[in-house]
């Protein structure tokens, strides 16, 4: 398993660093790398997630989706990205200007912040706290605080119900996300994601943790589905109704924010889901299965990661491009009286389950 | 209820009313029509619909116009019955001057107004998919309404305002394709309406969204003059294929698809389904094509109608269509009221909607089936 370590990496850039200044400037320079490295990172994938929901959904619909700027469409979003920096920004007429202005900033900010925590491949994570998955959901519960702002901010009716709606429905989807994560919190015994994850070194939890970690991971796709505002809980947006939502009146790149971090968002919940109940980078392995197991552990880490992690992506993917939306009051009836109470029982199970030594 | 268009607020009771205006451009409001809402948090308290923004003025264009001339006015009505609507005019001036179309116009003309059924339901599905949040629906409707607009385009010239019935018969012949594809048509559109079904109808949350939402009572409906699918979904009988049958609906089986309920849901299958009773239509009538290539009778340039009032009704997609006309024996009409169905439609939603939440409003308005030019005219 030490084939693709990449601690020795990092470990070789700060001894290098070290030598070169002292220590104060190579936390700075660290830090700046870091931040440097995860900006692009960002502006990548959220680039390419663009780019993978449009050629998706386009098969969904018999469309092919965009074909015409790059090969099979690739400089798209690129060019998409560089029409909306060029736009105006309007300013809608008594609008709370500085709170208008803020609040694009609060949600991409919230979404950004999580990503330092994510291991994605073994040393390779900035962020290696040991309440890794507890710093993660209070993370990105701030998301909500940039919508409900920009949808009061906006001096607009429709803006500001797509906030409300935005508000209740995450705040009561956190609840889910957080005790669907409980049961594996209960399983691997820590909140550290590191830990987590070699935890699953001999077996994925989905696996391993029988139907309550299964019930979870159906909950966490669910629930984090409905946390990041998508369809078929895009409740906060939904076009038919509130026009865009919360996000009417912004235009350029302001717009291309909430668009950058929704994307981001959904990154982020399948990234967890993949770290949490499928092992992140850890390879698939079967007990007995000796050269099966081997030949999976040359697939570097970082290929398992986002593997799993566009994976639960197509599927989150799917549900927006294939069911109608909810309303406001069924959607928190499926929260408050279904996914709550099963939740609940759930860990209850699994602490039983815990208790006994039943899991492998 | 505010009374006011303006967006102050008013405070009853415990509870602060607000006003939002949606639309006259709006998503799911299908065209320029505006609905000054009412609400409470997102229940919808009261509904006003605005009409008028797309107002032409046809009906008194028509004054100024030759009947030849008023088949192209009638296209930008309902511009998704095309053919119904200038099947209604033909027919009122040949019931005027009491010409007898060859029969195989007569055949001609049924299998276009049944064409023009399914590509107009087809078309409402993909938006109701829309409405609904279901984005893909839109694409798979499309796709089939597209093989309909094709048959259009090579026998008339036109996919969506064709003009193509005219009094006295047809423009011209029919493309020699067009039974061939008609033929070709059926069995496809039947293996891709399960498909539709699968995608949207059995999905457990269209079905939450749709059942028990917007009940229209039988007899709301009747008070209303809510025709058309609208009103079968609230079992009120009122095709008027069947109960007065005109050009070649005598000689097939019209089978009036009435539902109960009279929610959203009941008119959504009312939809669907006549899509399967138009294909059997279909199916029924092009056999029965006579031999030939008459597709008219020699008019006189200039259709002068016998002084006196005329009415004829048919049924498009939407629902009944009347045309009165009154005529002094000039060449120009005195007078043409059109009874469009949607008119009568829209205004039952300030009825069904409250009670509802906003996305209620957007669900019954959309299984209405309103299209805004023929509110307006």
């Amino acid at each position: 398993m030490n084939l693709y370590d990449f601690s020795s990496l990092t470990q070789s850039i700060h001894q290098g660093l070290s030598a070169m200044m002292a220590p104060a400037w190579v936390t700075v320079t660290e830090m700046v790398l870091v931040g440097v490295v995860f900006l692009l990172f960002y502006a990548l994938v959220g680039l390419a997630l663009v780019y993978i929901e449009r050629k998706v959904c386009a098969f969904i619909q018999n469309r092919l989706g965009p074909n015409r700027v790059g090969p099979y469409g690739l400089v798209q979003t690129v060019a998409d990205l560089i029409k909306l920096l060029f736009k105006e920004l309007l300013m809608v007429h008594k609008a709370d200007k500085f709170l208008f202005n803020l609040a694009p900033f609060i949600v991409i900010i919230a979404s950004f912040l999580a990503i330092g925590a994510l291991p994605f491949a073994k040393g390779l994570q900035a962020l290696d706290l040991n309440v890794g998955l507890f710093y993660i959901i209070s993370v990105t519960s701030l998301t909500v605080l940039g919508i409900l702002l920009a949808g009061w901010s906006s001096n607009s009716k429709y803006s500001l119900l797509g906030a409300m709606r935005s508000g209740a429905q995450v705040i009561s989807y956190e609840l889910s996300v957080g005790m669907s994560l409980l049961t594996i919190i209960i399983f691997s015994g820590s909140m550290q994601l590191s830990v987590i994850v070699d935890s699953q070194a001999d077996g994925w939890w989905l696996f391993k943790g029988h139907v309550p970690a299964f019930i979870a991971f159906v909950i966490f796709l669910v629930a984090s589905t409905a946390e990041t505002n998508r369809g078929p809980f895009d409740m906060a947006e939904a076009e038919s109704e509130l026009t865009a939502g919360f996000h009417t009146e912004y235009s350029g790149i302001k717009f291309a924010f909430f668009f950058l971090a929704e994307y981001m968002n959904m990154f982020l919940a399948a990234a967890l889901a993949a770290t949490v109940f499928l092992g992140g980078w850890q390879p698939l392995h079967f007990g007995g299965l000796e050269a099966f197991n081997r030949v999976m552990d040359f697939i570097p880490p970082l290929v398992w990661f986002f593997g799993k992690t566009f994976a639960l992506i197509y599927i989150i993917m799917l549900f927006k491009w294939t069911f109608p939306r909810l309303r406001i009051d069924q959607l928190l009836t499926l929260e408050w009286k279904y996914l709550l109470p099963i939740n609940l029982v759930n860990i209850l199970v699994v602490s039983w389950v815990v208790l006994k030594g039943w899991h492998f | 209820m505010a009374q006011t268009s303006d967006s102050h607020q008013v405070i009853i009771g415990e509870h602060e009313q607000y006003t939002i205006n949606m639309g006259p451009q709006h998503p799911s409001t299908h065209g320029v029509l505006r609905f000054e809402l009412s609400l409470e948090g997102e229940t919808v308290v009261g509904v006003r619909s605005h009409c008028g923004y797309i107002h032409r003025g046809i009906e008194k264009m028509c004054e100024v116009s030759t009947y030849q001339q008023i088949i192209h006015l009638t296209d930008r009505m309902d511009y998704l019955s095309a053919h119904i609507n200038n099947e209604a005019v033909s027919l009122c001036v040949e019931k005027a001057l009491g010409i007898e179309v060859p029969e195989r116009v007569k055949v001609i003309r049924t299998i276009l107004s049944e064409l023009t059924r399914v590509g107009s339901h087809l078309l409402w599905w993909s938006a109701f998919g829309m409405d609904m949040g279901a984005l893909t629906t839109f694409f798979y409707g499309m796709r089939d309404r597209e093989k309909i607009l094709d048959i259009f385009e090579e026998s008339c010239g036109g996919r969506l305002l064709q003009s193509f019935i005219c009094p006295g018969g047809l423009m011209h012949d029919v493309h020699p394709n067009f039974v061939a594809r008609i033929r070709e048509l059926i069995p496809y559109l039947r293996k891709k309406l399960p498909e539709y079904d699968r995608l949207l109808t059995g999905n457990i949350i269209l079905q939450e969204r749709t059942r028990n939402i917007g009940v229209l009572s039988r007899q709301q409906a009747i008070a209303w003059g809510v025709t058309g699918p609208s009103g079968r979904g609230s079992a009120f009988s009122c095709d008027v294929r069947v109960h007065e049958p005109y050009s070649a609906y005598d000689r097939v089986k019209v089978n009036e698809v009435l539902y109960h309920q009279g929610d959203t849901f009941a008119r959504y299958r009312v939809r669907l389904d006549e899509i399967h009773e138009s294909l059997s239509i279909l199916e029924q009538l092009i056999d029965q094509i006579p031999e030939g290539n008459d597709y008219a009778v020699k008019m006189k340039p200039i259709i002068k109608l016998p002084a006196g009032d005329y009415y004829q009704r048919v049924e498009t997609a939407r629902g009944e269509l009347g045309v009165y006309m009154v005529s002094d024996g000039e060449k120009y009409p005195v007078r043409v009221k059109f009874r469009s169905p949607n008119f009568s439609n829209l205004f039952v939603i300030e009825q069904l909607a409250v009670g509802h939440k906003i996305a209620d409003l957007v669900a019954i308005s959309g299984s209405l089936d309103l299209v805004i030019p023929d509110i307006d005219r």
